[in-house]
């Protein structure tokens, strides 16, 4: 399944103009500073934008283009908002049932599989004011997948959490990507969410698509550095879990070498995403001896991408992972950094934030 | 002490209900479209149905007299169809306060589905829900304090009108005589013993109503998302 779009959208400030295919399976994170046009895409595929001009479909099944504009109640879109939205005046069973009665017909999962998927049991008689924020993002989510969709646009799901919250619903996420082929479109302005969740990653700017690719590609492109953000730019690898040391660390085996990292629930064995920000990875021509970082990695030099600015982001091999670095220009040419240069990769280990550790089962 | 005939009583709650119901009736789609609409001819409705706030209930009753007289079109259209006038008949009265009563059945029912905003809706419309649907199963019950203000200040609102009727109804006993006009008679006639007692019936009556909307109120608070 894929859905694909070619749209426009004039606003006063900018124009919209999106053309691209989604690909199925996995989950597709729009990702992009606030006011890029991330959501209005979520809005224009669920037919709520009706000003746009352009093509939509689905699998060759055409709900927009110039002749035709579906309504959304006609397209087969689940969408899940910021705001759950659930109905203050129908209980979550309600909320729930409101979706499945509108879905009869449709193959896709039952109610009663959804709220035990998702947790929901103690909460079915309860109305969504005496909910938290977490439990209602979780009904909204449970909501959207009994309306038996062909295709989940979630538009920034877990921005209006915080921290503990969020930890508490990716979970569901990540067991949604596993469990489901549809094409899932998750729109959000974090890279770590997007680093834990996501397969293919859109990188968006002022209503364009600037980028776009597998999430390791991308994340490893030192060229992508620039539309990512310097903050935000950094390689995601897997690791498997080797070891939990008493020391409170777990040992991790990435392809060329291992890493330590605060201690991860997961059982041992487990794969592992992790993120390494290229700010925190620093380069060294010989394997540093009488240094705290416990993370080195022996590294072969990619190619060298100099942005504006006194830094330039360097794409490394190391075994079959790719990193990435950003270091000053003055750094690297004192280094005589070039591609094909063995190195070694320091990884600060406070680094690897425990945030940016994704459970891949 | 004697009792006063109570049959203005009836006539007027018998008045108010029907004149409610029609305006339930006309009123929500009138307000549904109102709060929906970005058509420009939005503020003129709003003016319009606004109107019997600002006139002079003897002017509304006397275009309305105009109207519902056999001699006009409307008036007559009626006289051939049911036989009987609508000037001096209860079934005028209703037309005549469901006129004067719309802005108190528009107003609170346009502010509340405005109040909902396009997000529940725009939400219902993912789950496969379309504009009928939406509106009987979102919007109906999320607006429900609207309803409830809106149905108590029609009732109240009908139940309280005299000018408009006198202009309209005149003062039939049992056909027209609501209990304003029977009240406003007793006044003139120095009967005050009636008028007292029909007062007081009246102000019992608004307040046990008030007391009961206000009750409900606070028993069942308007649940939000």
């Amino acid at each position: 399944m894929a859905l694909d779009l070619d749209i426009t959208l004039r606003f006063s400030d900018f124009d919209l103009a999106v053309n691209h295919q989604f690909a199925s399976g996995g989950i597709t994170a729009i990702f992009g500073r606030s006011g890029a046009g991330k959501s209005t895409v979520l809005r224009i595929i669920a037919g709520l934008e009706f000003r746009a001009k352009g093509r939509v479909a689905l699998d060759g099944k055409l709900w927009q283009d110039d002749r035709i504009c579906l309504k959304p109640e006609d397209r087969d879109v689940g969408m899940m908002f910021q705001d759950a939205r659930l109905f203050a005046h129908l209980t979550v069973a309600q909320n729930l049932a409101y979706a499945s009665r509108r879905a009869k017909g449709l193959t896709g999962p039952n109610q009663d599989t959804v709220a035990q998927d998702f947790d929901l049991g103690p909460l079915l008689g309860r109305y969504p004011q005496g909910l938290s924020g977490g439990e209602r993002q979780r009904v909204a989510l449970a909501r959207t997948l009994l309306s038996r969709p062909r295709v989940l646009l979630l538009d920034e799901p877990l921005a209006a959490l915080d921290d503990a919250r969020k930890a508490s619903i990716l979970p569901y996420l990540e067991q949604l990507r596993r469990n489901t082929d549809l094409p899932i479109l998750y729109v959000s302005h974090s890279i770590t969410e997007v680093a834990r969740v996501a397969s293919h990653i859109v990188v968006m700017q002022a209503g364009r698509v600037v980028r776009s690719g597998r999430l390791e590609d991308v994340l490893s492109d030192p060229t992508a550095v620039p539309v990512l953000g310097v903050r935000e730019a950094g390689a995601v690898i897997m690791a498997r879990i080797i070891a939990h040391h008493s020391d409170g660390l777990t040992e991790l085996a990435v392809s060329c070498g291992t890493l330590f990292l605060p201690r991860i629930e997961a059982d041992l064995g487990g794969e592992v995403r992790v993120r390494i920000p290229a700010q925190d990875v620093i380069l060294s021509l010989h394997r540093p001896i009488g240094i705290s970082a416990l993370n080195i990695l022996p590294v072969v030099v990619g190619s060298i991408f100099q942005g504006d600015g006194p830094a330039v982001a360097i794409g490394l091999h190391s075994g079959d992972d790719r990193l990435l670095a950003r270091v000053t220009r003055r750094s690297s040419d004192a280094l005589g950094l070039t591609q094909g240069m063995a190195c070694f990769a320091v990884v600060k280990s406070v680094a690897v934030a425990q945030g940016d550790v994704g459970l891949m089962q | 002490m004697t009792f006063p005939d109570l049959s203005p009583l009836w006539l007027t709650l018998q008045l108010a209900t029907v004149t409610t119901l029609v305006l339930l009736v006309i009123a929500t789609p009138l307000s549904w479209w109102l709060s929906q609409t970005k058509s420009r001819a939005k503020p003129v409705v709003e003016a319009v149905t606004a109107l019997p706030l600002v006139l002079p209930p003897t002017v509304l009753g006397f275009y309305l007299l105009i109207l519902l007289s056999p001699q006009s079109a409307f008036g007559a259209f009626w006289v051939d169809v049911t036989g009987g006038t609508l000037t001096f008949s209860f079934a005028g009265l209703v037309i005549a306060s469901a006129t004067y009563s719309l802005p108190f059945m528009t107003q609170p029912l346009q502010s509340a589905f405005e109040g909902l905003g396009a997000a529940p809706f725009e939400l219902a419309a993912t789950l496969r829900a379309g504009p009928v649907d939406r509106f009987f199963t979102i919007a109906v019950p999320l607006a429900g304090r609207g309803f409830l203000t809106a149905i108590v200040l029609s009732f109240a609102h009908t139940v309280g009108e005299f000018g408009v009727v006198l202009m309209v109804g005149g003062n039939i006993p049992g056909q027209t005589k609501v209990i304003s006009i029977a009240i406003y008679e007793h006044v003139e006639t120095i009967n005050y013993a009636d008028a007292h007692i029909l007062s007081v019936i009246m102000l019992i009556f608004a307040f046990s109503v008030l007391l009961v909307v206000y009750s409900m109120n606070r028993r069942f608070p308007v649940r939000m998302g």
